[in-house]
């Protein structure tokens, strides 16, 4: 995927519920934005990079990490990396809270 | 950038492609052509899917989404007709024309077709690609007797396929026994009375010299004037390597295209890979051999350095229609070898090791294969065997506990779990880097025994060795919750009630979780546990379910859903199928179809209609997605029935409508049959009952899922009410003793029928499970009708945010 080069508002900080993923859908992009336990808040690519796929804003949280609700591949949120045994890497978008509201780059 | 170009796009060639994509995706410009219509697919399952275990789908290795990430410009459906090697440019069938500053050509190899007359008759079909499976799978369909030709592998595996879909199977073969390059003549009789107790025909040592019949085929012809009937004739003597597109070029082709250690051919910037590459005089058939091509040749074209390809000495383990097999190196004896034979007739295990000038030269196994991998690198290091006893040699390197010493003198390349390609070194470093103390972890790290897990033994005796005093065999065997703790289920109850926990959070803070917040596995175990313990306090926490359960709707690996609404006992009104009607109508749904449970599902509905869908029906949640009731199957009963002898749909409607959305360990199927014709299949049921003269027969622990199994009677009792009890008895005993994921019938194999029967024979337990599964009851509401009440839930879950924005 390319990268578009802008900032997007996509929520309000208070909205997103911990713990859980939001699905969301700029252009074409699908993306999955998660608030953790502690606070921080995540945007990864909505789409386990196993072959066949899976929507990861739909999967349990844990820490920083999300499990994939299709095949339980243990993904970083942070870097995106997927954790042993498994391998591969979803794309991160940069999020940041300006005044109550959540914007990624895309 | 420079081009790249391959002609071909299956499994060798795709894996050229992945690793240069590794190393350097800047690189190349891409484009491949395919002559079939399909992604890169697993080839070797290809036989799965004649025999119908798998689907097409499921062998895609590249779906069409990977060639578009990767920016490669893939032709499907369009073979490449000329080379131009002057040019640099290839020419396809549709007439487009490329450039290219290195080419590959991967285009594999394809059955070879007997040059007799007739062999281009219909019915007549090779075994080599998605389309002669599919063709098979047709003429399967109307037609009854297959032929096939060819008694190796690939043509064994064909005609288990053939008996799978339901026809006769006879194989003709020329040599006088079965697989002979991988058998000798011992275990080819072997698996020749195996595959005959399964149904297969024979028909040894005989010559094919015609195909009958006018357009279609009926017949065989052999050289010996005999006949055979045919429908359907599979070509299965051998692979041929597709060389076609060399022709009118100066590529040099001996039985494949000729290449040396760098896989290049005689032509500057073209280079050849898999089955339709000649390598110092061998072409290979598997795909080992095949990945180690690839990466030689990926090093190749990324410029990094390499060691040359040097050939393979192939060691092939393999399953034929259920029996493993392993063969390697020479398979007969001649005057200068001397042979290790065990012949266990009685077992079926067969053991044979060819020996020359004091070294193994060649082993056949069938039956048992454990020791494979240990003889196979003996031969290929050429060890001397001289003062080493034949038991020795055979001795199994998987021995059951107590195996300290065979591990240590264990080479650290040595393949401990075959399925998954993990070496000895790999699980020891993985067992001090991190610490490791059970086999499940090992596993978790490694995937050693997370296949077919017939070495985790070996896991286990290998951990003994690593750790030395600290092993510790009831930790290391121990079923902990999951890799989160090192307590097992009945260490987190204990600690649950002693210390009062009612959280997922407070058991994994209070208890030492490795992993702060849990995992996939312990928080929907620990939300199940708690729930059950303390049905009254406990709050359910749906960020601890799985999806489908935290959605009510059961996600489709396209991230779609479907909806399946209730139909108590399998009974519906007019007004509901109108209901489901309309709203699939409306809603575009792709698929409506009848569910195995007796009920209607919609199949690929959107996210995004969820909610509304579940207004319009106003028809409860069947919970097609949970570990809980899902439905109660029933006949028609003696209602309309003249054989039942019980009203089988009011008790199925009764007891789904009391038992509904009760959590349970797994989910839990019930079935109601009013005679013991058993049209409702009670007895492949978690609970199933089976009426008789006077009252039911209740079976329990059946399964007609992955592990087929007949339910165990229970008892039998007289009465509706006391069929309702004896479920209430039933199904909380399971909630409080089985693991979580664990199936009744896993269940009751692990605890014991007479035990349950026992402990609940018992008046006081019975009351008290029963009062326990009541209070439980109220905790639950409806969910749909929960979730379009519920802003917050709406909000938090089915909240669609879809954003557009301009770019410049």
């Amino acid at each position: 995927m390319n990268a578009l080069g802008i900032r997007v508002k996509v929520a309000t900080y208070g909205e997103l519920e911990p713990q859980m993923g939001q699905p969301i859908l700029i252009n074409d992009k699908r993306i999955a934005l998660f608030k953790v336990t502690s606070g921080e808040l995540y945007a990864i690519e909505d789409r386990s990079p196993h072959p066949k796929g899976g929507v990861l804003s739909e999967g349990l949280v844990s820490g920083h990490y999300v499990f994939c609700p299709v095949y339980d591949w243990k993904i970083s949120l942070a870097d995106g990396i997927v954790q042993a045994p498994d391998e591969g890497r979803v794309q991160t978008y940069k999020v940041e809270v300006l005044d109550g509201d959540v914007y990624v780059s895309v | 950038m420079k081009h790249l170009v391959m002609i071909g796009n299956g499994m060798a060639g795709i894996r050229v492609i992945e690793e240069i994509l590794k190393q350097n995706n800047k690189m190349y410009k891409i484009t491949i052509f395919g002559e079939e219509p399909h992604p890169n697919y697993n080839r070797i399952k290809l036989s799965n899917v004649l025999q119908g275990d798998t689907t097409i789908d499921d062998i895609i290795m590249n779906d069409w989404d990977w060639y578009r990430e990767n920016n490669i410009d893939l032709h499907v459906n369009e073979a490449i007709v000329q080379i131009d090697t002057n040019n640099n440019q290839v020419i396809s069938e549709r007439g487009t024309i490329v450039s290219y500053d290195e080419l590959i050509i991967a285009t594999g190899s394809s059955s070879f077709i007997l040059p007799i007359p007739g062999a281009n008759k219909d019915g007549v079909t090779g075994f080599r690609d998605i389309n002669d499976c599919e063709t098979m799978i047709n003429i399967a369909n109307q037609y009854k007797k297959g032929v096939v030709i060819g008694g190796g592998l690939l043509g064994l595996e064909a005609a288990r396929g053939l008996l799978n879909l339901g026809m006769e199977a006879s194989v003709v073969h020329l040599a006088p026994h079965l697989m002979e390059r991988q058998l000798d003549s011992t275990a080819g009789a072997m698996l020749k009375n195996e595959l005959e107790a399964q149904g297969m025909k024979f028909l040894m040592e005989k010559q094919t010299a015609e195909i009958l019949g006018d357009e279609r085929v009926t017949g065989l012809r052999f050289t010996d004037g005999s006949e055979i009937e045919a429908d359907l004739v599979v070509m299965a003597v051998g692979i041929k390597a597709n060389t076609k597109v060399t022709h009118n070029t100066d590529i040099f082709v001996n039985r494949g295209i000729v290449v040396n250690d760098f896989m290049e051919t005689n032509i500057p910037n073209v280079y050849a890979v898999g089955e339709c590459a000649e390598h110092r005089e061998v072409t290979y058939g598997l795909v080992a051999p095949l990945y180690e091509q690839a990466k030689v040749l990926a090093a190749k074209l990324t410029a990094n350095d390499v060691d040359g390809y040097e050939g393979s000495i192939v060691g092939t383990q393999l399953k034929v229609a259920g029996v493993d097999l392993f063969s390697a190196g020479e398979v007969e004896e001649d005057d200068c070898t001397k042979s290790i034979r065990i012949h266990n007739d009685f077992d079926g295990v067969y053991k044979k090791i060819l020996i020359r000038e004091n070294r193994i030269a060649g082993i056949v196994l069938y039956g048992d294969t454990s020791d494979g991998q240990k003889l196979f690198r003996m031969l290929l290091k050429k060890e001397d065997l001289t003062g080493i006893t034949s038991t020795q040699i055979l001795q199994t390197s998987c021995g059951v506990g107590g195996g300290g010493e065979d591990v240590a003198s264990m080479p650290d390349d040595e393949l401990v779990c075959g399925c998954n390609g993990v070496t000895k070194k790999t699980i020891v470093d993985a067992i001090t880097t991190n610490g490791l103390t059970t086999v499940d972890e090992v596993g978790g790290c490694t995937n050693a025994g997370r296949s077919c897990g017939r070495c985790k033994d070996l896991v286990g005796d290998i951990l003994a060795h690593t750790l030395g005093d600290s092993f510790d065999k009831d930790t290391a065997t121990k079923k902990t919750l999951c890799g989160c703790t090192t307590l097992d289920r009945e260490e987190v109850i204990a600690e649950i009630q002693e210390k009062g926990l009612n959280s997922t959070k407070e058991v994994m803070y209070v208890l030492g979780w490795k992993n702060e917040e849990g995992c996939s596995k312990c928080r929907p175990a620990l939300n199940y546990l708690l729930g059950m313990l303390n049905p009254t306090e406990y709050i359910d926490e749906s960020n601890s379910r799985l999806v489908n359960e935290k959605m009510h709707a059961n996600i489709q690996k396209d991230g779609t859903y479907s909806v399946i609404p209730r139909m108590y006992g399998g009974v519906t009104t007019a007004d509901d199928l109108k209901k489901i009607g309309e709203v699939a109508d409306k809603y575009n749904v792709p698929l409506v179809k009848l569910t195995g449970g007796q009920r209607i599902g919609l199949f690929g509905v959107k996210k995004d209609d969820l909610l509304s869908i579940w207004k319009e029906l106003d028809i409860p949640s069947g919970y097609a997605y949970g570990k809980t009731l899902r439905t109660v199957k029933t006949c028609v009963g003696k209602t309309f029935c003249r054989y039942g002898t019980q009203d089988s749909m009011s008790l199925g409607i009764e007891l789904e409508k009391k038992f509904e959305r009760l959590d349970t360990p797994h989910k839990f199927k019930m079935g109601v049959s009013a005679c013991p014709r058993n049209c409702a299949e009670s007895g492949i049921k978690d609970i199933g009952f089976v009426g008789v003269e006077g009252g039911w027969e209740i079976y329990v622990a059946g399964n007609g899922g992955t592990d087929l199994r007949a339910g165990d009677l229970l008892c039998a009792v007289k009465t509706k009410e006391e069929a309702m009890e004896m479920t209430s008895v039933f199904l909380q005993y399971y909630r409080e003793t089985a693991n979580y994921l664990e199936r009744t019938s896993h269940w009751v194999e692990r605890v014991g029928l007479e035990n349950i029967k026992e402990d609940i024979a018992d008046s006081e337990t019975k009351k008290q499970l029963i009062e326990r599964l009541e209070v439980t009851l109220t905790r639950y509401t409806e969910p749909w009708k929960e979730a379009l009440e519920n802003k917050e839930i709406q909000e938090k879950f089915y909240k669609k945010r879809q954003i557009q924005v301009e770019v410049n």
